[in-house]
């Protein structure tokens, strides 16, 4: 990262691994459980989410000085919700069956915690461009875990990958199915999103033990 | 140099190193070890928990034989009816027993095979002995999934069962979930093809499905919830001539392991009474709202509610439940009351499950999962009623 200091770097790196905000703040969990049986629909949420809370975390930064404080969370829901229906009516113009299937989620984008947490956290407190950093950071930290809780749920679960089928044909019986494979319907059930997000936490705790709570 | 000494050497040569634990448990498996305790604490009883362990398996054991028998003999019946007009000349024949053991011990050898190698792998991990908690674990899994499962779906369920359920906890003792109902509700909900319906229950009656050989047969939870007659007797319930998942289906050898665990203090008696009585007090509400014609024959729920309720305990899975599943030490609750209110709830949510709701026609084992992760809670409550009791009595003798 040659474009940005040391200190700005960080702020991206971060919470890609060391303090990610769904397996170490352990933020946002709803989303990550609700749309992630497909990776098409995880991508397409991460990628909404690092729209909203990059622009979000900037306009807050440069509103917030002059936010008094006592108002400042409706102020806060104001931007947010005013992009994320941006994100909502472009998800409706350009790719509507997707905009179907994630529903309501895109929506709910407004009361995902990290977004909030970000501007409350830092942007309220740092400069734009500092602020827009740590929210691409955050959100890409989000997006991945989104990106690998959807890969193995749509891989494992309905035996296809964006859409294609990349195990065979369950059907058809062609691929693995023809040695009698079959997909297993608990992937696709939240319950096993948040087993997989557990298992992630499981891997990066045991790989670095620093993140490992004193109790 | 016998095989005890020759363990027992490699377990000295390879004390301190990783694969220490591994020789350790083969080595006490096989054989009581040559140490013995050197300081003043003796204990003299000798119900380690391996004894422990053996006599659950032990109870299971009949529960498993009947299995092998009652797979072939479901198996033959489905094709030739005639056979069920006489079970007892029927039953007891080398043709069942064959083609039991050919369907049976697959189930029982991956069962022990896949979990036992898990454990040791994380023995080896974490460098700590073997622990035997999947000896009973690995016995009860193989009575509690239909026949015909794939046996690599066992395996992937055996794994996630024994990791997700118990390892990541920290192993035996530490649980939250029964392991082996861990392992059923995962089957459940992957494959529910594989786990319900009225076809998986027989040997060879999903292969045949469509053809002119095709074995129909509604399961007798199915025949009641739709006001159908049901085709077996109330005594081949009892004596277990029906079919089901592989050794829950004889009532009467369920009752005989119940009370041997009861006799050797292995078994909790106050929970294997408290969930038959909450299955049966369940029973009784139902049939009560039957009786006052709250309930007709025009809803959906009729056929299971108007079941008389001592009836409940032979169908399905609940007494099977209640002496194997819901007992386990680990995940029920401690104390004497906490048992009581543990196992009447289990019972009771089990047939409120059954009745209600069409999708999981048997809700033994999600009632017990369900209190499984109650029983800390219901725990805390009761202690914390004895502690306030006490020190009410304290203060009123001080007073």
């Amino acid at each position: 990262m040659g474009l940005l200091s040391k200190k700005d770097s960080k702020l991206i790196l971060d919470p890609l691994a060391d303090n990610n905000p769904i397996t170490i703040q352990v933020l946002g969990i709803c989303s990550a459980l609700a749309i992630t049986a497909q990776l098409k629909a995880s991508i397409v949420m991460a990628v909404s989410v690092l729209f909203v809370l990059g622009l979000g975390n900037v306009v807050i930064s440069l509103m917030r000085n002059i936010i008094p404080s006592k108002i400042r969370i409706i102020v806060q829901l104001v931007v947010v919700a005013a992009l994320v229906i941006v994100v909502d009516q472009v998800l409706k113009a350009y790719a509507y069956s997707l905009s179907k299937e994630l529903s309501v989620f895109i929506g709910l984008i407004i009361t995902n915690c990290i977004i909030m947490g970000r501007f409350e956290a830092f942007a309220l407190g740092n400069g734009p461009w500092r602020s827009f950093l740590d929210g691409i950071g955050n959100a890409l930290g989000y997006g991945v875990i989104l990106i690998i809780v959807g890969f193995f749920r749509e891989l494992l679960g309905s035996g296809t990958l964006l859409g294609f089928p990349v195990l065979g044909d369950p059907i058809e019986k062609t691929g693995l199915y023809s040695i009698g494979y079959e997909n297993n319907g608990f992937m696709l059930l939240s319950p096993m999103a948040l087993i997989v997000v557990g298992i992630i936490i499981w891997v990066q705790r045991s790989r670095n033990s620093a993140l490992i709570e004193e109790n | 140099m016998g095989l005890k000494q020759k363990l027992h050497t490699l377990k000295e040569k390879y004390k301190g190193k990783k694969m220490a634990p591994a020789f350790n448990a083969l080595h006490t498996f096989l054989y009581s070890p040559n140490e013995t305790t050197h300081g003043g604490t003796h204990v003299k009883a000798v119900d380690d928990l391996k004894r422990t362990m053996n006599t659950v398996i032990m109870a299971l054991v009949p529960c498993l034989i009947f299995g092998i028998f009652n797979a072939g003999y479901q198996h033959y019946a489905a094709i030739d009816p005639l056979l069920r007009a006489a079970p007892w000349d029927n039953f007891l024949t080398w043709d069942n027993f064959i083609l039991g053991c050919w369907t049976v011990l697959p189930l029982v050898i991956v069962s022990y095979g896949v979990g036992l190698a898990v454990e040791f792998i994380f023995a080896v991990i974490k460098g700590h002995e073997v622990e035997e908690g999947y000896l009973v674990t690995g016995m009860l899994v193989p009575l509690i999934v239909p026949i015909d499962i794939p046996l690599w779906m066992l395996s992937i369920a055996v794994i996630f069962g024994v990791v997700i359920g118990k390892e990541v906890f920290g192993g035996t003792g530490m649980n939250i979930l029964n392991p082996a109902l861990t392992i059923r509700a995962f089957l459940f909900f992957a494959y529910p093809t594989w786990m319900s319906g009225d076809k998986v229950w027989v040997h060879g009656a999903v292969e045949r499905a469509g053809t002119p050989d095709a074995i129909s047969g509604e399961t007798i939870l199915g025949s009641y919830a739709q006001n159908q007659e049901v085709i077996y007797s109330l005594w081949d319930m009892f004596w277990g001539f029906i079919p089901g998942s592989v050794g829950e289906t004889s009532k009467v050898l369920i009752v005989v392991g119940a009370l041997f665990l009861i006799f050797t203090k292995i078994g909790s008696w106050r929970i294997i009474f408290s969930t038959v009585a909450g299955a049966l007090a369940m029973g009784a509400i139902f049939n009560l709202v039957v009786d006052s014609g709250i309930v007709t024959e025009a809803s959906k729920f009729y056929g299971l509610m108007s079941v008389p309720f001592w009836q409940h305990l032979i169908i399905g899975s609940i007494l099977f439940g209640a002496v194997y599943m819901a007992t386990d030490p680990v995940t029920a609750s401690q104390t004497n009351k906490g048992k009581w209110i543990y196992g009447f709830l289990i019972g009771f949510i089990s047939i409120m499950i059954r009745v209600f709701n069409p999708a999981y026609p048997e809700g033994v084992f999600l009632a017990i999962l369900l209190m499984n992760v109650f029983a800390p809670t219901i725990d805390h409550y009761v202690l914390q009623g004895n502690i306030k009791r006490r020190m009410k009595r304290l203060k009123v003798k001080n007073a």
